[in-house]
């Protein structure tokens, strides 16, 4: 089984290469260049009116069309797959507007667009992960003022976001943020995952590839660079620690993969499956095989090879 | 899962050619025309102008069309092409002084240079539903024509400040470049240029809420409408290799100047302050409330106590355009499923824990864990 | 009508270097006049007792004196970290910031200016101490609930939120939080305002011995000449905006000169 690749397409000539004009891209690749220099810290950039809805990835999408090129290969996911609609619709309009070579397969791309994971597979030097963020701001529940957050970044005044694990603790005897949870980039600035689940942010450590962060709506960019620490917040006594399952992934067999609940019926039935589908397709072609592989009642794969 | 994930694309184009057959609804009924909508849905054509920022009626009549007539859609269609188009240069400011005025009224003064004019308003219409149009097919008789106004039209502010009793409109430095929010993010605090574009591009109804609460005490400035004004503006431009400005056009512009009191600080003395409203078309509603939001908005500057939502400038910036909260809103519709399964699995997690406690004796001092 | 005040004589028994100095500080609202020519100086684990009716300038002062409010004119200046005087106004941003999370406390009159009224008692108490880098949860929970302890909290409510405890527990809360840092001087704005008289009396027990007993400087504003009588350890009378009289408190009490300070002591006035 292979990754669904295409080649190039040709461009919508009503567009300019990647949709954005020249001086925009500009302007966004100064943002990123900024962004890259200070490590985790927001950059404001005159985030474009984009034809898709603010919320549904305008940022990855403006930082995804300055970086690209007619060479670039692109994979989009959401949610870890490469098939959910928002991912479709962001891969066509990347198609039309830039023309360019897409796949499904995370070790081909060149650019990776992302919303809520990172993928299974470790990035190589040279990849980039472009989020789509909604909240770029970590502070942002605790003090909803920006004039103040920004004041907070600026001199490092962090306390706060550590009462938010305090009351965490106090409460439920764990921290209990189990996405967006708050890292510290670089020693310096604490940034927001965008809404990855915590099972993620470990990949962000020491990352060989670049990862850029847009939020089209809250007008931010900021930046991870290749090989930087990047450590989850925490107590010495309370460590940060990642989700676990108790059973693997149905179809897969994975152990060490985020998993997606697949309700099968109203009764409480349920299966485990990989959010991330390439990785789990890989794992399959190479012969591996969960407690479900051999179909569920009722439960139809269409397009899967069944083994 | 797959098969709800696989067959996405699939998917999207089947329901766009669904929404293409909808919006053309009954193809038994006539199809309107881009002119249809501009000359008789004109006042939605000017909303989707001014909160698009763009004055295009015919795009503007494309995107009500295309929108099936939700102007939100519109607004945020219009401006998704706007971003496109290359910029050639700025405009002179306006001069509204220079106003074709088709409508006038003042609330401060019985009488002014230039006149009360009424023009086309709803306002006096009983709102009564007029079957007549439901039949259609007659044209109204040509609306009786007052001759041409001699005076011009001073404008209630300037009579004002001729008095001292206005502040004066401060001019920008010399040069200065006004703020673009098409083009920079919104920074605090917001100069008085950046409020007013956030304020033209806003939601109508947030603006017309925000203004309409500090009628109701939440950060009162006595207001009266010291002018309404509405009727066309010619367009100048500064042509470089001319070095000097021509006119390329006319606008239709609503321009609201609120008055509104003040006692003064020891520096200036006692004398009234401003609130400013303008908007494309006929949109007097939006200039009003408008108007009531950015005096509102300047409580910091006068020195007064700003404790009510429509006097906190990050609140009411952030929150007015609503192609941004809309695509906010509606976003929650995309998947969630990989937080909301972290989530799940802590819920679950703590449960258990909570149950567990539950079946232990409980221990000295143990309370409800949450709330 | 006055001049400047000489700065007032430290107590004899206390030779140290002054720990914040006000000069001839002046702020008015447009042609309202908040304070003026206000001169001023404390010294370490002394207590100064600002007292007046409403009006009188006094709030002005002491947001002046604790850095939250730019005087007009004037200057204020404090000892930060024993390295000597500094003008607070004239710092970096970022360090008075920090100054008010360790070496300084606030009271303020209303527990819902100080404390985070959706965060638990213990949480706010350990904020302080999260905000100078602290990292432990237990070291912090046990210090949290020593503080919590020492103000006379039921510890086993440090997971509550304030919004459940009355005002005068909330008040304790308060104290707490500002003292988990081991400030080196406290600003109060009517400590005990709003609480019941015999809550009062308790808390202003608690006040003059956690004061007494940490060795904390305090600069207590109020218009209760009680408070100041059981705190204080020298007065300043402010009528009017302007600082009318200053002494020992004993002094100032028991022989007032100036004669507002006659009739303020004389009980006919009440704020």
């Amino acid at each position: 089984m292979t990754a669904a690749t295409l080649p190039p397409a040709a461009i919508d000539p009503a567009y300019n290469f990647g949709y954005l004009d020249e001086q925009t891209k500009r302007m966004i690749r100064r943002a990123i260049l900024k962004a890259v220099a200070i490590p985790g810290y927001q950059v404001p950039f005159g985030s474009r009116e984009m034809p898709l809805p603010y919320g549904w990835g305008t940022g990855g999408i403006q930082v995804t069309a300055s970086v690209i090129g007619g060479a670039d290969v692109l994979k989009v996911i959401d949610q870890g797959a490469d098939d959910t609609t928002n991912a479709v619709s962001i891969r066509k309009f990347f198609r039309r507007v830039a023309g360019v070579a897409t796949t499904e397969d995370t070790a081909a791309a060149t650019i990776i667009q992302t919303r809520h994971r990172i993928p299974e597979r470790p990035l190589a030097e040279g990849q980039i992960l472009v989020y789509q963020v909604p909240i770029p701001e970590p502070l942002r529940f605790l003090e909803p003022r920006e004039t103040e957050t920004r004041k907070m970044h600026a001199w490092a005044e962090y306390g706060l976001m550590h009462v938010r694990l305090y009351e965490d603790i106090a409460r439920y005897g764990e921290i209990a943020t189990t996405y967006s949870y708050p890292v510290l980039v670089n020693g310096r600035h604490v940034m927001s995952p965008s809404p990855i689940p915590k099972f993620d942010n470990p990949k962000m450590e020491m990352n060989p590839a670049l990862q850029l962060f847009g939020a089209g709506r809250e007008k931010r960019i900021y930046a991870v660079p290749p090989w930087t620490r990047v450590k989850s917040l925490d107590f010495e006594d309370h460590p940060f620690t990642v989700q676990r399952w108790e059973e693997p992934c149905g179809l897969c067999g994975a152990t060490d993969s985020y998993l997606d609940e697949v309700v099968l019926d109203d009764r409480g039935a349920k299966m485990f499956v990989c959010s991330d589908s390439h990785h789990c397709e890989e794992r399959r072609a190479a012969g591996h095989r969960g407690p479900m592989a051999g179909e569920p009642p009722g439960y139809v794969t269409e397009g899967e090879g069944t083994p | 899962m797959y098969v709800a994930v696989k067959g996405g694309e699939r998917a999207i184009d089947a329901a766009h050619a669904w929404l293409a057959e909808v919006r053309r609804g009954d193809p038994s009924v006539p199809e309107l025309s881009l002119a249809q909508i501009r000359e008789q849905m004109a006042i939605a054509v000017h909303r989707v102008m001014t909160e698009g920022s763009l004055a295009d009626p015919d795009l503007a009549a494309l995107a009500v069309k295309q929108a099936r007539g939700d102007l939100v859609e519109a607004i945020f269609l219009l401006r998704a092409y706007r971003t496109t188009l290359p910029r050639f240069g700025n405009a002179v400011p306006f001069d509204t002084g220079r106003m074709a005025v088709r409508r006038r009224v003042s609330a401060t003064y019985k009488d002014l240079p230039g006149g009360q004019v009424l023009g086309p308003t709803f306002d006096y219409t009983h709102r009564l539903l007029d079957f007549a149009l439901a039949a259609g097919g007659v044209d109204p008789p040509a609306a009786p024509e007052a001759p041409a106004a001699v005076e011009p039209m001073a404008s209630v502010a300037g009579i004002l400040d001729h008095e001292g009793l206005m502040e004066p409109e401060r001019a920008d430095e010399a040069g200065s470049e006004p703020f673009d929010l098409t083009r920079e993010p919104m920074g605090f605090p917001a100069g008085r240029d950046q409020r007013l574009q956030a304020l033209v591009r806003g939601d109508e109804g947030f603006v017309l809420a925000l203004g309409y609460s500090t009628q109701r005490g939440f950060g009162g400035t006595h207001p009266f409408v010291g002018e309404v004004r509405m009727g066309e503006v010619p367009v100048e431009v500064e042509i470089p290799e001319l070095g000097f400005a021509v006119e390329i056009g006319a606008v239709t512009l609503t321009e609201c100047q609120m008055v509104n009191q003040f006692r003064g600080t020891a520096e200036t003395g006692p004398r009234f302050t401003r609130g400013y409203g303008l908007a494309f078309g006929e949109s007097e509603r939006k200039a009003m409330g408008m108007a009531l939001v950015d005096r509102a908005l300047r409580a910091e500057e006068l020195g007064e106590r700003a404790i009510h939502p429509a006097q906190d400038e990050e609140f009411v910036l952030m929150h007015a355009d609503n192609v941004e909260a809309s695509g906010f809103v509606q976003h929650l519709k995309l998947p969630h499923y990989v937080d909301f399964q972290a989530d799940l699995d802590l819920v679950r997690r703590l449960k258990a824990e909570w149950e567990a406690r539950r079946a232990t004796p409980p221990a000295e001092g143990l309370k409800e864990a949450a709330e | 009508m006055t001049a400047a005040f000489s700065l007032p004589d430290a107590p004899a028994n206390d030779r140290a270097r002054p720990l914040l100095v006000a000069e001839r500080v002046t702020k008015s609202y447009g042609e309202v006049v908040g304070c003026r020519d206000v001169s001023l100086a404390i010294h370490p684990g002394e207590v100064l007792g600002i007292v007046g009716e409403s009006g009188s300038g006094k709030t002005t002062l002491l947001k002046v004196l604790s850095a939250r409010m730019a005087p007009n004119a004037g200057t204020v200046s404090f000892d930060a970290g024993g390295r000597g005087l500094a003008d607070v106004y004239a710092m970096a941003e970022p360090a008075r910031r920090a100054l008010m999370r360790t070496e300084w406390g606030i009271v303020h009159q209303d527990p819902r200016d100080g404390l985070r009224m959706h965060v638990s008692a213990g949480g706010n108490v350990a904020e302080r101490l999260m905000g100078t880098g602290a990292r432990s949860y237990a070291d912090m929970r046990a210090e949290a609930a020593a503080w919590l302890g020492r103000v006379e909290l039921d510890v086993g409510r440090m997971d509550d939120l304030p919004r459940r405890f009355s005002g005068g527990m909330r008040q304790r809360v308060q104290l707490a939080r500002n003292l988990v840092t081991r400030p080196r001087l406290l600003f109060m704005d009517e400590p005990t305002g709003g609480l019941d008289v015999s809550v009062q009396a308790r808390l202003l027990d608690l006040i003059r011995e956690l004061v007494r007993d940490l060795g904390i400087a305090a600069i207590v504003v109020t218009h209760d000449i009680a408070v100041v009588r059981l705190l204080a350890d020298r007065l300043l009378v402010m009528h009017r905006g302007e600082a009318v009289e200053h002494g020992l408190t004993d002094q100032v009490l028991d022989d007032p000169q100036h004669p507002y300070t006659q009739l303020l002591v004389s009980s006919v006035m009440t704020a």
